[in-house]
């Protein structure tokens, strides 16, 4: 299997504190990988990081082989198109229609004729499961849910190799988040991606993730989602076998 | 190259191959686009060696239907792309949603446009009226209680007034100035040099101190408020206030109310004194007039109302700056264009009804014969 992200290496600090301290992972091509870590492991910085939004202190991102650091301007823009992003709280543009937030990022890559333009971006609108009315709808007219999918439409618009999720089932009712998982598993299987996936949600880890990583003390530890439960490590032993993992009759091997 | 076709009589054999991907749609829509379809019966496409994302998938079915259309059958050879049935899959009913066309001028449109646009103007006078209202209400309900939220109105008094203080004497400085040049050339003509005293410190005193004093606040502050509130209400955060029980008007609204009714008399007496002492020194660099005949001057020409006149508008001000600003910061909803736009409604509004309300003002007084 190709290797599609490799990390290495990487430290992050503000100020005094150490948020990251060597964090290594390597993404492989066609599978899930989830990203878990307590409140404040750097989840988050760990993903701006490696999309190029934040310069880390040191270590080095490789996309594709190639490192970002090295890469120019020119060549940054166009790797851009290669990855899709959704943030925690979908980021979409407000002033934009679901339509328009989807059409964004292929009027700012590709050169499309007015009716591509169109139907390309409804046909990602639909594929996320969303209603073709809501294409023509403003954030601010959509639920959380829609809002996430939205949000997915839009990390899809340029068919991306990989897909960068920041929690995306958070603050969806149980019923979303598992339609969401399965949506995500669909579009994993029939586009064949490579999904990076921050998460807090364990049932969308034993459902989706192919393999996950672990950020502990500022390192990560990243294993099969079959290994990685039964992990002596303290904090990963109570995550996945803390009280809401037993209440979820989820617990694998305890 | 992305296909080949090979034209036999009314059949055409299409072999496709290499990545269909978005990043290429203009080549492949230009070759798509040379294939000649008129009279075709039948076509073959073979598909194999081609990988498609959906973009590229779209393209393909996009060519096929136009094949069909033209009245040619499509046959696959060996296997059809799974990507194509995933977006026949998707696009189940017609999508009619043009995004990107423009509507030129249509009567009907723009009619409706007009009466969209007179309901939504009574709507701001009726929402205006009524924030009026509630902010009256709580004012009412707060200070007879001596909630003054000291702390709160301390910084908008320090925001609002003491950080405006270097803008607000450099411009009460330069209006000074500009009026002493212009009257000593004009009043030179009739040899009435002296009276320029009077030109400066009756215009600085009435009119342009708390005039100008009034519209740079609005700029900063007005724009401050509905840019603050503004952004509180699409992150919630009003909401939020409401519901842990405290009123927004009265928490939000009164401290920057009161916070500008003290800040702009104090700014406008600052704006005075800069003027006076800028015409005073102009009038000594321009013609020579020694200080104490300015001071001399200066007070026969200025009477005790004079003063008062100008300093009594600028509480009236901040009440109508501040409320244009909260009001237009509480009204954003949804977008931060809509954020834009009322920012910018808050200066334009606000610096309005201060020229207005100074015009009423003028004409009042001049009725009063002050």
């Amino acid at each position: 299997m190709r290797v599609l992200l490799e990390v290495q290496g990487i430290v992050n600090r503000f100020g005094s504190q150490v948020v990251h301290n060597g964090i290594d992972l390597q993404v492989y091509e066609g599978e899930i990988f989830g990203i878990i870590g307590g409140s404040g492991a750097g989840k988050s910085v760990l993903l701006r990081t490696i999309l190029g939004l934040r310069k880390p202190d040191a270590g080095s991102v490789r996309f594709l082989g190639r490192e970002l650091g090295s890469l120019s301007a020119a060549e940054l823009h166009a790797l851009k198109a290669s990855y899709g992003v959704t943030f925690q709280e979908g980021a979409l543009f407000s002033s934009l229609n679901v339509c328009q937030n989807v059409q964004l990022p292929m009027l700012e890559h590709l050169q499309l004729s007015a009716r591509a333009l169109d139907q390309l971006a409804l046909l990602r609108v639909q594929l996320v499961g969303l209603p073709v009315e809501a294409a023509l709808k403003y954030p601010a007219q959509l639920s959380g849910g829609m809002i996430k999918r939205a949000a997915l439409a839009r990390a899809l618009a340029l068919d991306p190799l990989l897909l960068f999720l920041d929690e995306p089932t958070s603050g969806l009712d149980p019923i979303s988040a598992s339609a969401f998982d399965e949506l995500l598993i669909y579009l994993q299987h029939e586009l064949k991606l490579t999904v990076v996936m921050i998460t807090h949600d364990l049932d969308t880890i034993f459902r989706t993730c192919s393999r996950v990583g672990v950020i502990v003390d500022g390192r990560m530890i990243s294993d099969t989602l079959a290994a990685i439960v039964n992990n002596p490590n303290p904090w990963i032993k109570s995550y996945f076998q803390g009280e809401r993992a037993r209440r979820r009759g989820i617990v694998h091997g305890a | 190259m992305y296909l080949t076709a090979r034209r036999d009589a009314d059949q055409l054999a299409v072999t496709l191959s290499g990545e269909w991907r978005a990043l290429r749609f203009a080549d492949i829509e230009a070759e798509l686009g040379a294939v000649e379809l008129t009279s075709l019966q039948r076509i073959d496409i073979a598909a194999g060696e081609a990988q498609f994302d959906l973009t590229g998938a779209w393209m393909l079915r996009d060519f096929l239907d136009r094949a069909r259309a033209a009245g040619a059958t499509v046959q696959f050879q060996g296997p059809e792309p799974s990507t194509l049935a995933l977006v026949e899959r998707c696009r189940t009913g017609e999508i009619t949603a043009h995004t990107h066309s423009i509507q030129w001028l249509d009567p009907e449109r723009a009619v409706e446009g007009l009466g969209r646009r007179a309901v939504r103007g009574a709507q701001d006078i009726a929402g205006g009226v009524s924030f009026l209202g509630r902010v009256g209400v709580a004012f009412m309900r707060a200070y007879p209680r001596l909630q003054w939220r000291p702390v709160s109105v301390a910084r908008h008094v320090y925001d609002t007034g003491v950080t405006a203080v270097p803008i607000v004497a450099l411009i009460a400085f330069l209006i000074s100035v500009i009026l002493a040049y212009m009257g000593a050339q004009q009043l030179h003509k009739f040899g009435a040099d002296i009276f320029v005293v009077d030109l400066v410190t009756v215009g600085v005193l009435r009119e342009l101190g708390v005039l100008l004093t009034a519209i740079i606040v609005a700029g900063r502050s007005g724009s401050a408020f509905a840019a603050e509130l503004g952004a509180m209400e699409l992150n919630e955060e009003i909401d939020a206030l409401s519901a842990i029980g405290v009123d927004p008007i009265e928490a939000l609204v009164l401290p920057r109310l009161v916070g500008l009714v003290i800040a702009l008399p104090l700014l406008t007496l600052l704006a005075d004194v800069i003027g006076l002492v800028g015409g005073g020194l102009l009038c000594h660099a321009l013609m020579d007039m020694p200080l104490v005949q300015y001071l001399h001057r200066a007070q026969g020409a200025i009477a005790s109302t004079t003063f008062w006149v100008g300093v009594v508008k600028a509480p009236v001000f901040a009440v109508l700056i501040a409320m244009s600003g909260c009001y237009c910061g509480m009204s954003v909803r949804g977008s931060s264009r809509e954020l834009g736009r009322l920012t910018t409604l808050a200066v334009v509004q606000s610096i309005f009804f201060v020229i207005l309300v100074d015009a009423v003002f003028a004409v009042l007084f001049m009725e009063l014969d002050i």
